[in-house]
């Protein structure tokens, strides 16, 4: 069943046709990979899916509701949560408490004047982000102030406090950009073994082929705003439409 | 009582010096020459803790949320001339009068926090900035009929005050708690005079209903910092754009922290008004917004103490620094030589006395360079050098777990 769907979506940035006509669906419980050269429109189209932009047509449908017109925190109570490209986190604040920021978000709704209480007595919130903790391994971590993790550290943060609201669909921009080797590698993994572990579907926007190949069950390839393909990844390498988009001429 | 020994020890410090601040503040002998810097006199120490709330309640907005309010003082005004009018109209007790303080305060910051709290950064500072002096300015001319503009708003012998108008007599009669008709009543003024020696200490009525208000509102603003709610407000400071993304609607929470915070300006308000039943529109003018920001960052935002010390250093500055005139200098300068007394207290007249405010800027200046973090990290500072735990302090110490400051 198909848990995000994508129907005849257009969005036009004054002379520019960002997306056109753009149809897609993502099946529950996979990991989707979206690809294609710059400029092809996919940024453009993840905005369109959590709030931040409106497409002048088309519709976005999350588990049979609309996504427009939604403002990004209604979109994120729906069940679905982002990944950004440079990793957005609560800098100032501890590891621990941007992991537990999520977990009040999502007992609490959009707002609770919760202000009697504290923290440390709210102990199933303080559990659950602990156990968020050792999930992603940064246990040992949980007081350092955030903005003082590595690159690669903050992106495990992030996914962290993303995964500690259970989402039915994880939205990931370029969640690799940026590492290096290694760094991409344990990536990887870490959202192989979230995506085993947990009844999880992911969106992934990545322009390394190496990590969509290792990671997408299915591939769409957007250029010039438009889906040209969408398949398996076996089928993909081997498309001529592809390499004619990347490469720019018919290649032999 | 937060479950949390640093918070719960913080709170018994702060009563202890609020309850016993008659004795602190009077350490000097009423026949020396030191006595003018005696602050345990009611009418200041009244303004200790008044401003404290006032700043206690800014801190919440500022320190927290991040969002620079530069028009508070509307707030404390609103207070001032609600309470005025329910001692017009109601009676002299205090405690109608501070009630009505707070709920007009926090209707009016509702009114003015939905429409600035659209914008943030400096838009909304200008925009509170902008709402405060047309306040003044309205509470000056168009809203005379209420504020009695410049004469500003005090009590007559016709007021009506539905509920003691039987007691009235021929002079004006003063805030109270209980009122004069049962038992000896509780007024405002009332103060006790303790005279042991050269000392005098003085129990001031007045002041310890505000000195306990204070420590209400600090246990209220310590539970919020401790609390998810407290936690949201800082999570807007640090990203909103994440918060938003984590399925928060971060407009109610700022909107409720501005809330609060101009009932806590409203409360400080009333409680002036308490003390001395008059209410003039220059309360609202954008030097009195001005003050309550420096009061904040002099003593460290976003921590909890912080605002309190702030607002004392500089009431005690204001009241204290600024009586020190060039005669009272030149007895301390006797000792040199005549031309050159003339010169240091030339020289020294110009940071004392009326020009208190040139030392207070430059205190400010020093504090914003050197100790960014306020007088709190300033006593932090030397309590590690004096314990000699010089370990790094982590920034994850800065609200979370407070720097308390146990000399001060």
């Amino acid at each position: 069943m198909a848990i995000l769907e994508v129907r005849n979506v257009s969005k036009r940035f004054g002379g520019l046709q960002a997306l056109d006509d753009v149809n897609l669906s993502v099946e529950e419980n996979t990991i989707h990979a979206i690809i294609g050269p710059n400029g092809a429109g996919k940024s453009t189209l993840l905005n369109c899916f959590v709030g931040k932009l409106l497409p002048d047509e088309g519709s976005v449908l999350f588990d049979g509701r609309s996504l427009l017109g939604a403002k990004p925190h209604e979109i994120n109570q729906m069940g679905v949560s982002r990944v950004f490209q440079t990793p957005e986190i609560f800098g100032d604040l501890t590891v621990f408490e941007n992991v537990i920021i999520p977990c009040f978000a999502k007992r609490d709704g959009a707002f609770s004047l919760n202000a009697w209480k504290g923290v440390r007595h709210e102990v199933d919130m303080r559990e659950k982000a602990e156990q968020m903790l050792i999930d992603v391994s940064m246990q040992d971590k949980k007081d350092m102030t955030a903005s003082s993790l590595s690159r690669g550290d903050k992106r495990r943060l992030e996914m962290a406090m993303c995964l500690s609201q259970d989402p039915q669909l994880l939205l990931l921009d370029e969640p690799t950009a940026g590492m290096s080797r290694s760094d991409t590698n344990n990536t990887i993994d870490l959202l192989k073994e979230i995506q085993a572990k947990r009844a999880i579907t992911m969106a992934v926007i990545e322009h390394d082929m190496h990590v969509v190949f290792s990671l997408a069950e299915k591939i769409s390839v957007l250029a010039q705003g438009t889906v040209i393909v969408e398949d398996l990844p076996e089928n993909i390498k081997g498309n001529l439409k592809v390499q004619e988009a990347y490469l720019g001429t018919t290649a032999a | 009582m937060f479950g949390n020994k640093n918070d719960t020890r913080l709170l018994l410090v702060v009563a202890i010096m609020v309850l016993l601040a008659p004795f602190i503040l009077q350490p000097f002998g009423i026949s020396t020459g030191m006595n003018q810097f005696n602050a345990g006199y009611p009418d200041l120490m009244q303004r200790f803790v008044i401003f404290g709330i006032f700043a206690i309640g800014f801190n919440i907005l500022f320190g927290l949320t991040g969002y620079l309010s530069f028009g508070h003082a509307a707030f404390l005004g609103v207070g001032s001339y609600s309470a005025v009018w329910m001692f017009k109209l109601l009676s002299m007790s205090v405690i109608p009068a501070i009630l009505l303080a707070v709920l007009i305060s926090g209707v009016f910051a509702l009114l003015i926090g939905y429409i600035s709290l659209r914008r943030s950064g400096i838009y909304f500072s200008i925009l509170t900035l902008a709402f405060a002096q047309m306040s003044y300015n309205l509470a000056y001319s168009v809203f005379t009929p209420i504020t009695n503009g410049e004469t500003g708003l005090q009590l007559s012998l016709k007021d009506p005050r539905i509920l003691d108008a039987a007691g009235a007599s021929g002079s004006l009669p003063s805030t109270y708690l209980i009122s004069p008709n049962w038992l000896n009543g509780l007024e405002m003024r009332d103060t006790f005079r303790l005279q042991l020696g050269d000392w005098l200490f003085q129990f001031n009525t007045g002041y310890y209903l505000s000195a306990i208000l204070m420590l209400l509102a600090f246990y209220v603003s310590v539970r919020i910092f401790r609390s998810p709610f407290g936690l949201m407000l800082r999570a807007v400071k640090t990203n909103q754009t994440r918060l938003n993304y984590t399925g928060v609607n971060t407009r109610p929470y700022t909107l409720a922290a501005f809330v609060i915070s101009g009932m806590y300006a409203g409360l400080a308000g009333g409680l002036l008004a308490s003390m001395d039943p008059l209410a003039g529109a220059e309360r609202m003018q954008w030097t009195a917004s001005g003050e309550v920001v420096i009061m904040a960052i002099l003593g460290g935002a976003g921590t909890l103490i912080g605002p309190i010390l702030g607002a004392g250093s500089i009431k005690y500055f204001e009241n204290i620094f600024s009586k020190i005139n060039e005669n009272i200098l030149h007895d301390w300068f006797a000792f040199l030589p005549d031309g050159l007394a003339n010169g240091v207290v030339w020289i020294v007249s110009k940071f004392t006395g009326d020009g208190w405010h040139l030392t207070l800027g430059l205190l400010f200046m020093m504090v914003v360079i050197f100790l960014p973090g306020g007088l709190v990290e300033g006593g932090t500072r030397i309590w590690n050098f004096v314990t000699r735990k010089n370990r790094p302090s982590r920034s994850t110490d800065k609200t979370y777990a407070p720097k308390h400051k146990p000399a001060e």
